[in-house]
């Protein structure tokens, strides 16, 4: 499948740091679907900035540890 | 699937079902009998009010669905039903408005079909089929987004 967005993530890695959350509990703190969750995950959407900001301060870590995107190449 | 996908899905199969139905008996005689002579009133308003009742009822029965495989399953909650955030908000529109666009184009038919003088069964025919194409693409649209993403 080709990933739609250039916004890459580290959510799945960064739940398990933060005591095995799920993604339906990270979902209740966000304030989203358990499916925008797994989209954002799989790289299938990208959030706006405002949902990015709940998600890296309900995984307790600053925004960039969360989301990167990659270098423009000449 | 999110509950909104669930509803993306009721609407489609609802305007898809209700649509077919009413061309096939409202086109069926076509060949007969001439089209001014078809009587289309009545089937296009149980048209119309039969996609509310079924996209209503179809709704009701996702919202029981969904509430009764949460529980049996423990994934997810009933608060999932009432539950919807950008990402649907985001995808509803850009279906809309690729609809409106499919509307826009039907109802510039529907005015070339006025100004040629043509029956009033074509007109509102075509009026109709606008819609239901508008409704359809929309629905394709928002599901095509919530599977692929953007």
């Amino acid at each position: 499948m080709v990933k739609p967005t250039k916004v890459t993530n580290h959510i799945r890695s960064l739940r398990f740091a933060a005591g095995e959350m799920t993604q339906a509990e990270l979902a209740d703190r966000v304030g989203v679907t358990r499916q925008t969750i797994i989209a954002i995950e799989q790289g299938r959407y990208s959030p706006t900035l405002e949902m990015a900001f709940r998600i890296a301060r309900a995984l307790g870590v600053p925004l960039d540890e969360v989301f990167q995107y990659p270098e423009e190449t000449k | 699937m999110s509950f909104e996908e669930k509803l993306t899905w009721v609407n489609l199969f609802v305007t898809l079902g209700v649509a077919t139905t009413y061309f096939v008996v409202v086109l069926t005689p076509l060949g007969e009998v001439p089209a001014a002579e078809i009587a289309y009133q009545r089937p296009l308003l149980i048209a119309v009010g039969a996609s509310i009742v079924l996209t209503i009822a179809g709704a009701i029965l996702a919202a029981i669905g969904t509430a009764i495989s949460s529980e049996l399953s423990g994934q997810g909650t009933v608060e999932d039903i009432d539950r919807k955030d950008e990402r649907d908000v985001e995808f509803n529109r850009r279906g809309d408005l690729l609809g409106y666009y499919v509307a826009s184009v039907g109802a510039l038919g529907v005015m070339a079909l006025t100004m040629l003088e043509s029956e009033y069964f074509w007109i509102a025919n075509t009026l109709y089929l606008s819609f239901v194409a508008a409704a359809l693409v929309s629905g394709v649209v928002k599901l095509v987004l919530y599977h692929r993403g953007y």
